[in-house]
Parts: C-alpha cells; structure tokens; sequence
C-alpha cells in the first residue's frame, strides 16, 4: 500500500508563487468558510490560480485536492491560466441584447480576432462573456479591468481600442 | 462661500463618463479660481441624464445633463454655479416628472446624500431606524417587520417576518444575518444603486435583522461584478465600526454585531439562498434540499436569516416611521412600495419606486417614454432571466405578486426589459435554455440535463420543415413541464417560462425559420 503522504507530493512552485498562497493562505485560513476569500486573494496577487497551486493550497486550508479544485472549477470568476493585460468582459445578458448586445460581441470578437474565453497572441486582452454587469440602464455594457463602460458601439469600442494602442 | 456641485459615483454614471466629468469641474473651477465643494453622491436613477451633476442653489438643487466632459467649459461660462442656463439644464431635481411622481421610501436618500458620510446619513434620518429598533426587544422587532406586510424583494416574495420570526424562535449559540447581494438578474440594478448610493441602509437594515433575531454576525455576499459596490460598502462598514454603530457595543446598547463583505465568484445559481449559503462556507454553489430551511439550519448549520439587499435596506424606513406607514401604500397581499429598474430597449432608462398597483404600461410608457429605438413595443422580460415575455397586449397587468403570478409571469427583482418589434423571439427561447445550460449548478438532472437538451431541440426546430417542428415543439413543451415540476430549485423550474412564453405569445418567430423565410422571398 503506497503512503498518502508520497501521493500528495507537492509539485514545485516558483518562489513568488508559494510566497503568495502561504501569505494569503496564513492571513485567512482561519475565518469561517474561508476557500473563496483565499482564491480571491491568490488571483488578485497573481492573476489567477495556478493549476499546480491547488495541492498547496489544500494543505494549507486542510482540504482535500478535490474539495479545491471543485471550488475553483465551479465559479467562472477564477481562471487557471493568467488573463491579458486587459480583461474585456461583453454582457451577453437580455437587457444588453434589446440594445444590440450580439452586434457588438461579433464586431468585438473579430476585431480582437479571438473568441470567448481566449487571449489575444500578444496578451493584450482576454475576451469573456458576462451575464449581467448591472448596467442595464446603459445597455449594452462591457467592462474593461474594474471600469464599467455603458451605450457601447462597435465605434466607441474602436475608438477606445485605438487610443489604447497608440 | 464654497458651491456644492454633486456627480454621482454610481457605476452606470461612471459607465457613461462621470469620472471624467468630475475631474474636468474640478479643474476648470480650479482654472478660474473658484472653490469648489464636490460631492460624489449616488444615481437619482434618470439614467438617459446620466452623467447629471447637480448645483446647489437657495432655490433647491439644479440639474444638468447628460453632461459630458467637453460641456464643462460651457457649463461654468453659463453661471451653472448659480443655477444659469444652458442648453443641458433640466431645472429643479426634484421638479423632473419622472422623479415627482415617485414614492421613494426604502429610496429616500440614493442621490441625495454623500454614500461616504456618516454625518449626510445621520442629517437625513440615518440610523432612526435602529434607535427605534432598540427600545423595542426582538420580538416586537419582527412583529413591526410582520405587521408592513414587506415581502421578500429578491424575487420569491416571502413574507420577511415569517422568516424573521422562524429564525428568533430557534434556540442556538450562534445565528447569522445573510445579506443576498448577487442580483444576478439581467434588468436589475436597484440593488447595485442602493450599496453604491446609500449603502449605511443596508448596514443599518442588517444590524436591525440582527438585534431582533439575536444575530451577531453579518454577511453581505457581493457579486464580483460590482467593484464599486464593494467599495462603497467597505467604506461605511469601516466607519460604522469607527463610530460604534457595529462592533461589540451597538449604539451604546451593549449588543454586538459585526459585519464583513464576501466576494461571489460569478455564478449566477449563488443568487439562490442555498446555494449562496454553500458558497459563503466555502463551497460549490449546489443548491441544498429543502427542509430544512435556512431560518433554522442555514449558515454553518446556524439559525439564518437570509434576506436580499432591498427587503434589508427597507428595514429601516419600517422601525423609522412604523409597520403601518410602510403597509399603507400598495394594494392587495403587495404592501409597501417597489423600486423597478426599467431597462433594455427603452427611451428613459431609470429607477422608479412605487407603491404596488401602478401598470405595466404606465412604466414603461409614461415613465419610460416607449423603446430607444422608437418602434413599436413587442415584448416584455420582467423578473430577470427566468420571467415570462410579456406581449405589448398584457401591458394593462398591474404591478403586484398576485396580479403578475394570474398571467404567468413573475415580479421578480421588479426589472423590466423592453424589447421593440425587431426582436427574434425563438432566439430569445433558445437563450434561455442555453443561460440554463451554462449556469446550472448540477445537482439535479431536469436542470443539468434538461437546459441542453433544450438548447438542441430549438435549434432542430428552427432548422427543420413543418413536421419537424410540430415534432419538436411537442417535445420542448414536455420537457419544459420535466423541468418545471422536477428542479431542486427555480433556475431549472423556471428557465421554461421565458420559453414557453415566447411559444405561446410568439408562436410566429417559431413557424418559419430565417433561412426558410429568406428562401421564400
């Protein structure tokens, strides 16, 4: 019967990678239903949770592998692989489709050349669908990083993607 | 002295240039020498204004708008810091008819106060509320919250006390206030108003819930979509605490309650009480059988009240100017007021709270002025993703649960969002299905399995001839009825009324495919 313990050998991590989880893992762990304030601590420092991060993690917080990575496969919020330098995210949601939310998502797509879920080769953009950004007084919406921007137009978006490239 | 000028801060503002706006006053007053006190408050909800920036005159405030940066200049030669013309002004705030004619109860100072100032909160009634709550003991707190007739606003409508009191009378070391604040809901936006505009409320609501059921911890689960929310909440948590208004000497009272901001992960099912209650301890979101219910067996196994964020920030208004105050507007088993969010295609986007019983087509018509695009009005989604498209004929339903529940449709969140005639509404059918399908959380097979194949069976109905799609349309409806009576909770037990809304108002836009249409013409 093979050990527990040689199953669950942690894999290496860079340095700046392990600092993180035990920083963010050894400030948290001990409040109540702590996982998702560990993950959003982790992807805030790193930009996402690496794959091969789990195991640490999961000692840390005493779960098991599974119970991780069950939690950060289930919330569309945590991605495994770092985004762009600029996460665009398009509402695909009702209010933003009676406004010319697909239109704008097509013109999107092909002027980043990428689809949902993708980064572009230069890692520019990430491009990510959204169900509602609460800006359906604006519609349609997008958002940009943390900044929400409302009555967008495949021009405005050009125009943006414009001055950004300059 | 220095003038009062107010931008909002409010998402949708920023969203539409506030930001900018703001920075650009503060320069140019600076270019001209003029002092400046800017106030960045929260959205009065006149959307199609937005960016609106308000001047504090002897006359009332006075609004401008929609201001955008390169106005500004133009703004300050017209004498705007004396209420002066100009072609973006709109007069009084308060003399704007779509703001007139509202009754803004649990909205009373969202555009009005400083959502970072303690003092504005206090100067307009904050914290009234509690001081009432903690003359009383905790039962007569629920029964104040029983006797309003306030219902739950999420969207399920249950009668808060009820809760409230299931969770009083549970004997336990520890209970919990949840606060449900991952409006989720495409057409909803009151919630994400009221935390950004006037956020202290929501505090001060949950630390009433918490005193009256013997709670001393408080949770706000936020969407990760809403950064400004977080930011806002955080700001009146801390100073709160700094002013002892949470912590382990409430008011002086001697009670504790504490209160922390927890992040969602985007998924839409954590708008479901269990789901999010899964989530808050660190799960996936799966949604948990019922019994038992969360009042009695709810966070951490803890005795819970779980209320979202606009039935907990009504609270207050209901200790403030008493249960029989609230009860007296609305109509029907619907007391009290409803802040609907009208949205989509619509030519005044804006928040209008109103007692119950004013119609659909007062709302959208008078209030919002009909669709953006100016065409006729086909249908209508109200109650966020899962609500029945209502066709422009139902549009005389008044707004009440019952009222909407005798047609099929919902209330929901009170969103509403209006589609014009070019909309496709197998499209939509199918979109709901297919938001089904990627938010499930798949615990139970109607839901995980029923949304896709959903999905399929509208797509071969589109694609085939006649037969095909009698064929197929007499499969969908089975399975939305499989769906309907076999979901473990209401995303899968309602992602079909969108749908067979849409069959049996909309029954056309299934009849002929596009390609088949195109081939005809």
């Amino acid at each position: 019967m093979r050990h527990a313990a040689k199953i669950a050998t942690l894999p290496d991590l860079p340095e700046e990678v392990r600092a993180v989880i035990l920083e963010v893992t050894g400030r948290l762990k001990d409040s109540p239903g702590a996982l998702l304030p560990v993950l959003h601590g982790i992807q805030d420092a790193l930009g996402h949770v690496p794959e091969d991060a789990i195991a640490l993690i999961a000692r840390e917080m005493n779960l098991s592998r599974a119970d991780v990575h069950g939690v950060v496969s289930f919330y569309h919020y945590f991605r495994s692989e770092p985004a762009g330098r600029r996460v665009i995210q398009v509402c695909r949601a009702e209010s933003c489709q009676a406004m010319g939310a697909v239109t704008l998502e097509q013109h999107i797509k092909r002027r980043l050349g990428i689809d949902f879920h993708q980064t572009t080769a230069d890692g520019a953009y990430t491009l990510e669908p959204v169900y509602c950004l609460g800006q359906c007084a604006c519609s349609p919406a997008i958002m940009i990083d943390d900044e929400p921007r409302g009555r967008m137009t495949p021009e405005r978006f050009d125009a943006w993607l414009d001055a950004e490239t300059i | 002295m220095s003038v009062t000028i107010h931008v909002p801060r409010d998402a949708s503002a920023s969203a539409l240039g506030a930001d900018s706006v703001a920075h650009e006053i503060a320069a140019e007053a600076a270019r001209r020498d003029i002092e400046l006190n800017l106030v960045r408050n929260g959205s009065r909800g006149l959307f199609w204004l937005e960016p609106m920036v308000e001047v504090t005159t002897p006359a009332g405030r006075v609004a401008y708008g929609p201001v955008q940066k390169r106005d500004v200049a133009s703004l300050f030669d017209a004498g705007f810091l004396e209420g002066g013309r100009h072609p973006l002004a709109l007069g009084l705030t308060e003399d704007i008819g779509f703001l007139k004619n509202q009754q803004r109860l649990t909205f009373a100072r969202v555009g009005i106060v400083d959502p970072r100032s303690l003092d504005d909160y206090l100067a307009h009634r904050g914290y009234r509320g509690l001081q009432a709550a903690l003359k009383l003991d905790g039962a007569s707190i629920v029964q104040a919250i029983t006797d309003s007739g306030l219902r739950g606003r999420g969207g399920a409508a249950f009668p808060a006390g009820i809760k409230w009191k299931t969770c009083h009378d549970a004997q336990a070391t520890q209970k919990y206030i949840v606060c449900n604040a991952d409006e989720g809901d495409s057409g909803t936006y009151s919630d994400r108003m009221l935390m950004e505009g006037d956020p202290f409320t929501l505090v001060e609501g949950m630390t009433i819930a918490g005193i009256a059921v013997g709670a001393t911890q408080g949770y706000i689960y936020l969407r990760a979509e809403y950064p400004h929310a977080r930011h806002a909440l955080e700001a009146a948590i801390a100073t709160a605490t700094t002013a002892g208004y949470l912590g382990d000497n409430v008011a002086g009272s001697g009670k504790v309650f504490r209160l922390e901001v927890r992040m969602a992960g985007g998924a839409y099912i954590c708008g479901e009480e269990t789901s999010l209650l899964e989530s808050l301890e660190g799960k996936r979101g799966q949604v948990r059988f019922k019994p038992p219910l969360p009042a009695i067996h709810g966070l951490f196994g803890k005795p819970t009240v779980i209320n979202n964020v606009i039935t907990l920030a009504t609270v207050p208004v209901i200790l403030d100017k008493g249960a029989a105050h609230y009860r007296d507007f609305g109509m029907g088993r619907s007391r009290g007021t409803l802040p609907i969010q009208l949205a989509g295609n619509v030519k005044r986007p804006g928040l209008v709270e109103r007692a119950f019983g004013l119609s659909l087509r007062e709302l959208v018509e008078d209030y919002g002025g009909g669709t953006a695009t100016g065409r006729p009005i086909r249908a209508m989604q109200v109650g966020g993703p899962l609500g029945a498209y209502i066709p422009a004929a139902q549009m005389d339903v008044q707004v009440d649960y019952e009222a909407f529940a005798a047609i099929g449709g919902m209330l929901g969140h009170g969103g509403i969002v209006v589609f014009d005639d070019t909309v496709d509404m197998a499209a939509q059918a199918r979109y709901a299905m297919e938001f089904c399908a990627i938010e499930s959380c798949g615990k139970c097979t109607p839901c995980r399995i029923g949304s896709t194949r959903g999905v399929e069976v509208i797509d071969r109905m589109m694609a085939g001839d006649r037969l095909e799609r009698e064929r197929n349309e007499l499969l969908l409806r089975d399975l939305c009825d499989t769906m309907i009576a076999g979901s473990l909770c209401a995303l899968g037990g309602m992602a079909p009324f969108p749908v067979l809304s849409a069959l049996d108002h909309f029954h056309e836009d299934f009849e002929a495919s596009p390609a088949a249409n195109a081939a005809a013409s």
